[in-house]
């Protein structure tokens, strides 16, 4: 009894974070993570249900209690091998899962109060390994002799290649960029997950065995067949959705106007915030305009403001309630001086005789009854036109199927928005011996969504290559 | 890392052909795809249109003028050094068809973008008149590659200093009123694709041009090489690089290829005065 009361005093240990008006100007990681004291007194707020709900709320279901436990007994070591041994990436996880809904959303205390740090628990645990670590790797199985082809290096690939190489059999990454680590290389930028991290992410997965091939286009460098002709027995597809949605209205050509994909691949994959120590500009707005609330708009909003821009709005055509954005992310951009532009939307954009953008024309919205999707509907209001003036547009409404890779094969069903047919429990498409999964099967999704799609898909891969399709 | 075999310079220098180990390339690349270039850590990933591969050899060949900091950096490299990063082939392969006589029309480092084109078109039967043009004599490339594949060859000079003095649109007029031509291919300055369409579509022949505006990743992930073609965008990634010349907005891609002239600038500048020191 005395313990848990001692336990229930414990407050929810804060995050230490750089000060809003220093890191909106740099771009180094805004969080700075947990000390072992801090982290070992998170810890002990865990009160090891017997049976934890945040592992259900986990997509690849991670020894949460487990991982806790031993960071509570001061046994890091143990607390990184427990988490490796469900999840390849748990330095990205700690970092980019969006805890609150899953693992944090579900916890016990969370009812009565907050919920134990999961996420920053799990960040410490891999800080910890990679500042400290013996580089002891987990065990691997005897070889198989079986190959597997991983087309794609973000989250999903990683993972499925994680659980193959473990498994004993012979994996091969196969990355379209210079550089492996897909969306969370040339996507999110360094303030919310250093590079150096997923370089180390990618290297543990080197050690233990995996081959990693960039500048492989699948579909233009090598087919499917190709890759099964050369002697691999399975291939999976994580190559996110990588099709660039823009508004579709007049003006959208101009200077100034990028999607959200090339703005951060400039930014993060290109480092072109270091320009012009490193050779890839960037336009550098002085008032830029991001259209979109989700995660990526925020990455976006927050990259232009520490590339000096005076003021960045998020515009978006409906509310703050509908905003698709983790609450983290809306609250860590307002904190930076970004402001959120709501119930607006652009119909036309403008620009000047050298075909640079110099603003919007735009229409207020008010919600109505409920789309397809469950939330309110936007509405124009009528005659509320008015002019906003801009000079960066970044566009982050979404993305849709790039068909690079599904066009070059003939046999491997697509659904009506040019996405891969998969099987949601094993992954596997209309093609033998093909699976896939993350954002070219759901469309674009979560980091963690792509690696749960990838543990079932290996799951399901390494039955195939023991016991057959 | 992608090994240069053999590196020439042309055009007094600001001309430079590279031939590159690139096996997995080679073994794919079709006329009129192109690759994305990045030379080291640093760099920029470009997009260069092959001018040639070599299956057997395992290598491609790519003529770049030298217009700014990455392609002086490009310059920079020797025989045996490396790039270090080649990605292709990308975007779509050009439509070949036997139709009688065509026109390719090639200015400046187009020219060797148009070589592997014009020779796919004889090979499969088109009677080919070729028409080069450059500023001067001595910035004309691959002039005997070309007339080794063409049946008629005519040079303009913008000076006059070799071949016709004049415009490679004032020797086409010529052609067009007297042959029944049945396709053009026109691929150089974005200025000279634009002069050779409009005056293609008096004539109403079909004309195909090849584009080349910046690009990020070169696999339609960025949309950053957007172009108008017949009003509605495309991607010249992978809707491209080859449209028809009579539905490109050449002006709209004119400015856009301008977009960054300020970063282009500072970049370059900074690189020389190294260069130098």
């Amino acid at each position: 009894m005395a313990e848990k009361s001692k336990k229930k005093d414990i407050l929810r240990q804060p995050m230490p974070e750089q000060e809003p008006d220093v890191r909106r100007r740099n771009f180094d990681e805004v969080p700075v993570g947990y000390t072992p004291e801090t982290a070992m007194l998170e810890a002990q707020r865990c009160i090891q249900c017997k049976k934890p709900s945040c592992v259900e709320g986990c997509p690849v279901s991670v020894d949460i209690p487990g991982f806790i436990k031993l960071i509570k007994d001061g046994d890091f070591t143990g607390a990184i091998r427990n988490l490796w041994s469900r999840n390849a990436l748990p330095a990205v996880c700690g970092r980019v899962c969006p805890q609150e809904i899953q693992c944090e959303g579900v916890c016990i205390l969370a009812k009565k109060g907050d919920p134990v740090a999961i996420g920053n628990l799990e960040r410490f645990a891999a800080d910890y390994e990679r500042a400290h670590g013996t580089g002891e790797l987990p065990p691997r199985q005897k070889p198989t002799g079986k190959k597997v082809a991983v087309v794609g290096s973000g989250p999903s690939g990683l993972t499925v290649a994680g659980d193959l190489i473990v498994k004993g059999h012979d994996v091969t990454i196969l990355e379209a960029f210079h550089k492996p680590g897909g969306v969370l290389v040339y996507g999110i930028p360094e303030f919310r997950l250093p590079k150096e991290i997923v370089a180390q992410e990618v290297n543990f997965l080197e050690r233990l065995g995996a081959r990693v091939e960039c500048n492989a286009v699948v579909g233009r460098t090598v087919s499917l067949d190709e890759l099964f002709e050369e002697g691999h027995d399975a291939i999976y597809i994580g190559v996110g959705a990588g099709l660039p949605r823009f508004m579709n209205i007049p003006g959208e050509n101009l200077i100034g106007i990028l999607s959200a994909n090339e703005y951060l691949t400039r930014a993060n994959l290109m480092k072109a915030y270091k320009f012009p120590e490193y050779d890839t500009p960037i336009p550098k707005g002085k008032d830029v305009v991001v259209l979109g609330a989700g995660n990526v708009a925020m990455d976006s909003a927050r990259t232009a403001m520490r590339l000096g821009a005076d003021r960045v709005r998020v515009v978006y055509r409906r509310s703050r309630e509908e905003m698709p954005a983790r609450a983290a992310e809306i609250h860590h951009a307002e904190e930076e001086g970004i402001e959120m532009f709501l119930l607006t939307n652009p119909v036309e954009y403008l620009g000047n005789e050298k075909g640079r953008l110099t603003g919007m024309k735009c229409l207020k919205m008010e919600l109505g009854e409920p789309d397809e999707s469950g939330r309110r509907r936007p509405v124009p209001i009528e005659g509320s036109e008015f002019d906003m003036d801009c000079d960066l547009v970044i566009v982050a409404v979404g993305s849709g199927a790039n068909p690079l890779l599904t066009q070059s094969t003939d046999d491997m069903q697509l659904n009506n928005w040019g996405y891969i047919e998969a099987d949601p429990e094993t992954g596997k498409t209309t093609k033998k011996g093909v699976w896939a999964g993350g954002d070219i099967v759901t469309g674009a999704a979560t980091v963690i969504l792509a690696m749960g799609a990838g543990r079932k898909a290996a799951d399901s891969i390494h039955d195939y290559l023991m016991w057959g399709w | 890392m992608f090994k240069i075999v053999k590196r020439q310079e042309m055009s007094e220098g600001t001309v430079i052909l590279n031939e590159i180990e690139a096996p997995l390339i080679a073994k794919k690349a079709k006329p009129g795809q192109f690759v994305i270039m990045k030379a080291n850590e640093t760099g920029e990933r470009i997009p260069l249109t092959m001018a040639d591969a070599d299956p057997e050899k395992g290598t491609i060949t790519v003529i770049y003028m030298v217009v700014g900091k990455t392609t002086a950096l490009f310059k920079t490299l020797k025989e045996g050094d490396a790039y270090q990063d080649v990605i292709g082939p990308l975007g779509k392969a050009t439509h070949l068809e036997k139709q009688g006589t065509v026109v390719c029309v090639g200015g400046g480092t187009g020219i060797a973008v148009l070589h592997p084109i014009t020779r796919g078109l004889k090979e499969i039967g088109n009677r080919v008149i070729t028409i080069l043009g450059a500023r001067n004599k001595d910035l004309l490339i691959l002039e005997d590659h070309m007339r080794a594949v063409s049946d008629e060859l005519y040079v303009t000079t913008d000076d006059g200093s070799y071949g016709r003095h004049g415009l490679v649109t004032d020797a086409l007029r010529d052609i067009m009123e007297k042959e029944d031509v049945k396709q053009v291919v026109a691929i150089g300055p974005v200025p000279m694709m634009k002069f050779v369409s409009l005056l293609t579509k008096e004539f109403n022949v079909p004309t195909m041009v090849s584009l080349n505006p910046i690009m990020v990743d070169g696999t339609g992930m960025c949309g950053g090489c957007r172009v108008s073609v017949g009003g509605t965008t495309q991607f010249a990634c992978v809707d491209g690089p080859e449209f028809d010349g009579h539905q490109v907005d050449y002006d709209e891609l004119m400015k856009r290829l301008a977009a960054y002239c300020e970063e282009e600038k500072e970049c370059y500048n900074e690189f020389c005065t190294l260069e130098q020191a």
